[in-house]
């Protein structure tokens, strides 16, 4: 880049940096507002100095020792008696900057960033507050960017961030590096808040888009430290996998008034190529444990389809066999529902409409149960019960976008009762 | 005199760049290549996936293969191979025949490349 440190440099450095500086200084001062505040200060030191001397060559050593002097600072102003450290280790920023610092932290980070997420994805919060809390705190969104997404009011989503650091403060998480299983647990916890987190940025189609997909970055961002924290995780390994691959359809997959645009349907040379490259990568590194899950599992189906260089392509007969084994991992109405779609292609819709009519009373309130079902009816011409079935999907949809979908396929009905049957293949079976 | 020269960035901020900041880079980046393509003189290029991609397989009778990057401690960075593979086994398999030929105790690392340029460089 060019000389000296540009803006966007100094926001991704500050960015990159938040997760272990406020982590480390969350252990140092034991609450959160203060932590908040000391890091608040450093990054405000960062701005005015980086771009005069150079950036420094590790930035979260940098904000950790400038935010913990600046947090002394204020409790001594604050008139707070404490024992603080001396004079000599504090005052000099010198060369020893970076290396005092990682002294102090390195050996901790790992369990330092790992107990901060999992505060903010504490299983006794709400998973709206999960997610709202980690955008705040770990990856440093503004309340601002955070309403928007959420489409409620900026008071609102405060308040909602507020009351849950409340709670994981109540909760007394502590402080002492965690045992293996407990690690193991809050590593699953904050696994499952991401993949939320990104769910949030990538199904939904309300809110302001451009923050949606900031949503499913930051969720990337998060589960690519996560994995650099436990390089041999293969669960992990299999999420940000599975993430990148879905998310590498973003461009494709809404058009532009924002309506979902179906798998079958999307522009191939509009997928990003280097997110489908590094998610099949990690699938290589995930499937060499042999320990599959459910994210590596689905990431394999979503490489599958990544993979076929055309929708024509897609080889439905390895995703069914797929879907079989996320059966058997996740046993639900809904994967047998998607399972239902690959054994449309592979063996005909007769034979999945069976699978999925027992599914009936279980998902008689899901829009893509109907979808599905009427895409199935169709194909078999049985017209009157496919707009029944179309009919009862547009009543359930959530949002316009779903709506308009399901429009899209019964004027594709008319059209069939209209001229000779070419056997439309319907429905997305993984969310496109 | 033949020279490779090294990339050291944080990852963390490059791979946070949107597209358009990564296509201004890689554009800037062109734009200073440009005199040795030009004379015939630039080898290959290549830019690497993060180092969470990575697989590292540690030198000894019966190599060791260890997720993530190979984390520099005493060893320097001595050389590299660009090879291309049907399978991530494949690569762990050249390496472990790499390690397995070496009888020192240092470690190959193998990471998946993002671009490849084959450059115009002779010899």
């Amino acid at each position: 880049v060019s000389e000296g440190i540009d803006g966007a440099w100094l926001d991704m450095a500050l960015r990159g940096a938040r997760p272990r500086a406020l982590s480390a200084l969350l252990r140092y001062f034991g609450q959160l507002d203060a932590a908040e505040e000391a890091f608040q200060e450093a990054c405000l030191a960062a701005i005015e100095k980086w771009p005069k001397n150079g950036p420094p060559r590790d930035p979260a050593a940098w904000l950790i020792f400038v935010g913990r002097n600046s947090g002394i600072d204020a409790a001594r102003r604050r008139g707070k008696e404490k024992e603080l450290p001396g004079e000599e280790q504090l005052s000099d920023l010198g060369d020893t900057e970076s290396s005092t610092a990682e002294r102090l932290d390195d050996a901790h980070y790992r369990d330092d960033i790992l107990r901060l997420l999992f505060i903010c994805c504490h299983p006794e919060l709400p998973a709206t507050q999960q997610i709202a809390l980690a955008l705040r705190l770990v990856c440093g969104l503004s309340v601002e960017q955070i309403a928007r997404a959420f489409l409620v009011s900026e008071s609102a989503m405060e308040q909602r961030i507020t009351r849950g650091k409340n709670r994981v403060a109540e909760a007394h998480v502590p402080f002492e590096a965690p045992g293996a299983p407990e690690r193991a647990e809050r590593l699953t916890a904050v696994a499952a808040a991401v993949y939320l987190m990104f769910n949030e940025g990538y199904s939904a189609t309300g809110g302001d888009s451009h923050v949606r997909i900031q949503i499913a970055d930051e969720a990337i961002r998060l589960s690519r430290l996560l994995l650099r924290l436990f390089p041999d995780e293969p669960s992990i390994m299999g999420l940000l996998s599975l993430m990148l691959l879905h998310h590498s359809r973003a461009a494709a997959r809404l058009d532009a008034q924002g309506n979902i645009v179906l798998l079958e349907d999307q522009d191939r040379a509009l997928w990003n190529r280097d997110m489908i490259a590094e998610g099949i990568a990690l699938l290589d590194k995930a499937v060499r444990h042999d320990r599959p899950d459910p994210y590596q599992v689905q990431a394999a189906i979503a490489a599958q389809h990544a993979r076929a260089p055309r929708f024509e392509d897609t080889d439905w007969a390895r995703i069914e066999k797929l879907y079989l084994v996320l059966e058997g991992l996740t046993p639900s109405p809904v994967v047998t529902l998607n399972r239902a779609v690959a054994t449309s292609k592979v063996r005909g819709a007769a034979e999945a409409l069976e699978l999925i009519l027992p599914l009936a009373s279980q998902l008689s309130s899901y829009f893509y149960f109907f979808g599905v079902k009427g895409a199935f009816l169709l194909q078999l011409g049985r017209l009157a019960e496919a707009r029944t079935a179309f009919d009862r999907a547009i009543a359930l949809a959530k949002s316009p976008a779903e709506a308009v979908h399901i429009r899209l396929q019964i004027d594709r009905l008319t059209k069939e009762s209209d001229s000779s049957c070419r056997p439309t293949s319907g429905f997305p079976n993984d969310p496109c | 005199m033949q020279y490779a020269i090294f990339c050291y960035d944080h990852e963390e901020v490059v791979f946070g760049w949107t597209k358009e900041q990564d296509d201004a880079v890689i554009a800037s980046l062109d734009r200073a290549k440009k005199k040795f393509v030009e004379k015939g003189r630039l080898g290959p290029t290549a830019r690497l996936m993060p180092t969470t991609a990575a697989t590292t397989v540690r030198k000894a009778k019966e190599p060791i293969v260890i997720d993530g990057p190979f984390a520099e401690t005493k060893e320097q960075l001595l050389g590299f191979y660009v090879i291309d593979c049907d399978s991530l086994e494949q690569a762990i398999e050249f390496a472990k025949d790499l390690a397995r030929s070496s009888n020192s105790a240092g470690s190959y690392e193998v990471r998946p490349l993002r671009l490849f340029h084959a450059g115009s460089l002779e010899r």
